[in-house]
């Protein structure tokens, strides 16, 4: 059994330990409070883009911008958004699982997967899985800026342009609630512009200037790149909550190892007492 | 009461602006374009400069943009920014730096990529500053 002191020294140290958690868990709420209203500040310019490319895809159905069409599928490109830091339970991982599940169904219909990374997690472990990794983004902070994903975004649009890659996808996580967290495999390209809408039934069309297809253009890839970012500063605010459940529970499970040393501590410290004591009365009774 | 319409001026990071106004004046690639109410369907992408929101009243308010798409309906009018601030919130001194920058890129001009970028930086460099200084004059300062 171990002597009294070094038990004192583990509570102590495990002590130290709940005190950083609990801050850590503390922090990480407050943050992601933040990282939920900046969720739902990115939401309405997705929106009103995805309304107008809904309206011009009808209005203008004999320009079909490439991003927009379908094409056999020989390539694909992934963005991998996960965060730069750990300690956020299973987050990252139960994102590279649906990572690595959707790529390897490519694989066997014989596509080859190329990725982009945003986070430095998602770097570091597609790297040792030996994945072509064209290009990568990390350390963006808390509050990331638009203009921190473009470099990445349009190093896809271009593979996409060029026909490198014949589709885009995107994986991050989907902030349900607090406590859960779901990993997400969207497309992000082609753009299936399906969904009809009412306006079709009184017929309409914008005025261009210069002209229809650069205004698409430019939409497309504005269009593109919010996706990401929303995904990003979703994938952050996921983050944030992962890491608060995952602390609250680091400090719960030190506090039942502290009561767990405390209770051996006192039982040493009890042996210990009457260990003395029979030593004295055995002695005195010897005399 | 005059006619009125809903403006809302959203960037990818934030909404900046969302009400009703009586007029928009944006910097539209093809020269600047003014709005009123029951305008027709127009879409138009933005050039760096100041997008101009007429509030009943005659109150005006001015936000900077980077660029962006402008997306009117009879009467909504979007304005979807790349990057709007604030207008008061603009460092006038970190235009200066990034105009001076910009003009010491243009000077050595070495290759056509960094000539390209930097006439970018250059033009939003002094939409910002004649932001700033409309401001001012409005402020009376």
């Amino acid at each position: 059994m171990a002597s009294g002191k070094e038990i004192r020294t583990q509570i102590k140290s495990v002590k130290n330990t709940q005190k950083i958690t609990s801050a850590m868990e503390m922090v990480a709420a407050s943050k992601m409070r933040r990282a939920q209203e900046r969720m739902a500040a990115s939401r309405p310019y997705a929106e009103n883009i995805r309304r107008v490319i809904a309206h011009l895809a009808q209005a203008n159905p004999e320009y079909r911008h490439p991003f927009m069409l379908e094409r056999p599928v020989k390539r694909v490109g992934m963005i991998v958004i996960s965060t730069d830091r750990g300690l956020c339970g299973g987050l990252n991982t139960n994102m590279f699982k649906a990572g690595v599940m959707a790529m390897k169904e490519w694989r066997e219909a014989g596509a080859e997967v190329r990725l982009s990374t945003i986070g430095s997690k998602g770097l570091s472990f597609f790297r040792r899985t030996g994945a072509p990794v064209v290009s990568e983004v990390s350390h963006l902070g808390d509050a990331p800026r638009l203009e921190d994903v473009i470099g990445s975004v349009k190093v896809m649009l271009d593979a996409y342009s060029n026909g490198e890659i014949d589709q885009l996808l995107v994986v991050y996580n989907e902030f349900v609630n607090t406590m859960s967290q779901k990993p997400q495999v969207m497309q992000l390209l082609p753009i299936s512009a399906q969904s009809p809408e009412r306006e079709l039934e009184h017929h309409w069309d914008y005025i261009y200037e210069p002209d229809a297809r650069e205004v698409l253009d430019g939409l497309l890839m504005r269009y593109v790149e919010s996706m990401v970012y929303q995904g990003v500063v979703e994938n952050i605010a996921c983050e944030m909550a992962a890491r608060m459940v995952a602390m609250k529970a680091a400090t719960d499970n030190a506090g039942d190892m502290i009561d767990g040393l405390q209770l051996a501590y006192n039982k040493a410290r009890q042996a210990a007492i009457t260990q003395e004591l029979s030593e004295i009365v055995s002695g005195a009774s010897a005399v | 009461m005059a006619m009125t319409m809903h403006v809302n001026i959203v960037s990818a990071e934030q909404e900046i602006f969302s009400g009703t106004v009586e007029q928009v004046i944006a910097p539209a690639k093809m020269g600047e374009v003014g709005i009123y109410p029951r305008h027709t369907q127009l879409l138009t992408p933005l050039k760096a400069g100041e997008v101009r929101v007429v509030k009943p009243g005659g109150e005006e308010e001015f936000y900077f943009v980077s660029g962006g798409m402008l997306e009117v309906q009879p009467h909504v009018v979007t304005v979807l920014a790349d990057t709007v601030l604030r207008a008061r919130d603009l460092d006038e001194a970190k235009a200066m730096e990034a105009k001076a920058r910009a003009e010491q890129a243009l000077q050595d001009r070495q290759s056509e990529v960094d000539y390209a970028t930097a006439e970018a930086e250059l033009a939003e460099a002094i939409a910002q500053l004649q932001t700033i200084q409309r401001l001012r004059k409005k402020l009376g300062k």
